[in-house]
């Protein structure tokens, strides 16, 4: 073991570690967004709006998120009319790109999980409330809102796992994040299994971190249906699942 | 009509080329859904077991190869073996560099990160069975290996169809990023083609639309060999 040299190694990774977080909260923030907004269309009664949101859902769950990529970073700059707009200086940032990428693909992913979210809020409870004289925002607000956040919780965990994971396709189109500065040193120094290992650490840290936070979110939200025994929240079992 | 030139199967057209990489794409991903069948199946035994080394050996390697970046496991796998490959190389008197061969290093990473999640795919399945059938195979007189054969093998393939389809999908997404290593399947092809015709939207849309066929080509598959599956067995929740 040449401990300064993988102590180098872990210095250079973690240097490149906020430009992963970034890339992975930006993409997040901005991609639960856009699910909220297809899953609005998904479950819609407009059945242009409910197509379109279909469309999209099969479209970036079944290409693979770095075709999705290219075609942002190196397709969209083909057209004179994006370089000339005012949006161009943005686009041209392989940062910005990356991070509309994933957002984009994210976006699919999440509205599918929101959406078995929505269909496991009993009717029975969004019957009561109207009885109760609720609707429209404050229906969804105070009752089907938190109940489907509850129900989709596991399976969003495993999403934002996988995304912590997709940041490593920002490198392909230069961002220097940690799965690019660990190709860099790979092929500087050809110690494979050194680099390789600093980095999965560096990843496996985040993740367990990540789901750390998560499991303490759904402890809270479940704290009133829990019995005695269920009380100690369990990250092992958690642990990322296959995408729905 | 300039589009169909370049898409279409002459001496300036991309089609054959393209056609050839979606095969391999294909082929790549059915080598690595055979290597991972054979790491799931001993993964997925390793944390079914009563000892504590053996479910905490495959713990470890379901939580490394489902954690860590796909991209890092096929640089590891891609420069790994160039090294080892160009280190055998050297011992019997080969100067200079090898590269591993392309093919091989991204089915073995595809192969090593679909193992472990088939791994949990199958746990699940073994654990469906109900316990009885196996006490009543035992009961019988059945020795375990033939018990294994008869009783539990078929019903974990049964259950299994939905995850290995989930398995597959991803699989095929992931093979997309093989093309680092210059193996020229769909998306290397499509890279090619976008780059050195610079018609990089057009060539990248039929990239994603050839792997849009792909998946859900396979999503149809995969849904009648459930239904083959389950055509003996009562009708239950959630069934295609």
């Amino acid at each position: 073991m040449d401990f300064p040299f993988l102590l180098s190694t872990m210095k250079s990774l973690l240097a490149a570690t906020p430009t992963t977080l970034g890339l992975f909260s930006l993409s997040i923030f901005f991609g639960g967004l856009l699910a909220l907004l297809i899953v609005t269309m998904r479950v819609s009664n407009n059945i242009v709006a409910r197509n379109f949101a279909k469309g999209y859902i099969f479209v970036f769950r079944g290409s693979p998120l770095l075709i999705q990529m290219f075609l942002v970073f190196y397709g969209l700059g083909q057209f004179g009319v994006i370089r000339h707009s005012i949006v161009w200086p943005a686009l041209r940032e392989p940062f910005v790109c990356a991070v509309l990428s994933l957002a984009l693909c994210t976006g699919g992913y999440s509205a599918e999980i929101f959406r078995s979210g929505l269909r496991a809020v009993p009717p029975g409870e969004i019957e009561a409330a109207r009885a109760a004289g609720m609707s429209g925002f404050l229906l969804l607000r105070r009752i089907i809102a938190p109940i489907a956040f509850r129900h989709a919780l596991p399976a969003y965990s495993t999403e934002i796992v996988l995304m912590v994971k997709s940041t490593a396709l920002a490198s392909l189109v230069t961002v220097w994040e940690i799965t690019g500065v660990a190709q860099r040193l790979i092929s500087q120094t050809y110690r494979t299994m050194e680099v390789f290992m600093c980095a999965a650490a560096l990843y496996l840290i985040l993740n367990f971190l990540i789901l750390q936070v998560l499991a303490l979110i759904e402890h809270r939200l479940n704290r009133h249906n829990l019995r005695p025994a269920e009380r100690k929240p369990s990250v092992m079992s958690a642990f990322f699942g296959a995408r729905p | 009509m300039e589009i169909i030139d370049l898409l279409g199967f002459g001496d300036k057209g991309w089609g054959v080329l393209i056609l050839t990489g979606m095969a391999l794409t294909l082929c790549v991903t059915l080598a690595s859904l055979a290597i991972g069948a054979v790491i799931g199946a001993i993964v997925a035994a390793a944390k079914l077991s009563d000892r504590w080394w053996s479910r905490m050996l495959g713990t470890a390697y379901t939580t490394v190869f489902r954690g860590v970046p796909e991209l890092l496991i096929i640089y590891l796998i891609y420069f790994g073996g160039s090294s080892a490959v160009t280190a055998i190389g050297q011992a019997i008197g080969i100067e200079g560099f090898l590269g591993m061969p392309s093919f091989l290093a991204g089915a073995l990473a595809v192969g090593l990160i679909s193992g472990a999640y088939q791994a949990e795919v199958y746990r699940g399945a073994y654990r469906a069975i109900p316990v009885g059938e196996i006490e009543a195979a035992a009961s019988i007189g059945m020795p375990p290996l033939r018990s294994l054969r008869r009783i539990i093998l078929p019903q974990i393939l049964r259950f299994a169809i939905p995850g290995l389809n989930n398995v597959w999908q991803l699989s095929l997404k992931d093979s997309a990023l093989i093309s680092v290593t210059g193996l020229a399947e769909l998306m290397r092809t499509t890279q090619v083609a976008a780059g050195s015709t610079r018609q990089y939207f057009l060539f990248y849309i039929v990239g994603g639309v050839l792997y849009l066929v792909l998946t859900s080509f396979s999503e149809r598959v995969f849904n009648s060999a459930e239904r083959k599956s389950n055509k003996s067995m009562p009708r239950g929740m959630g069934q295609v």
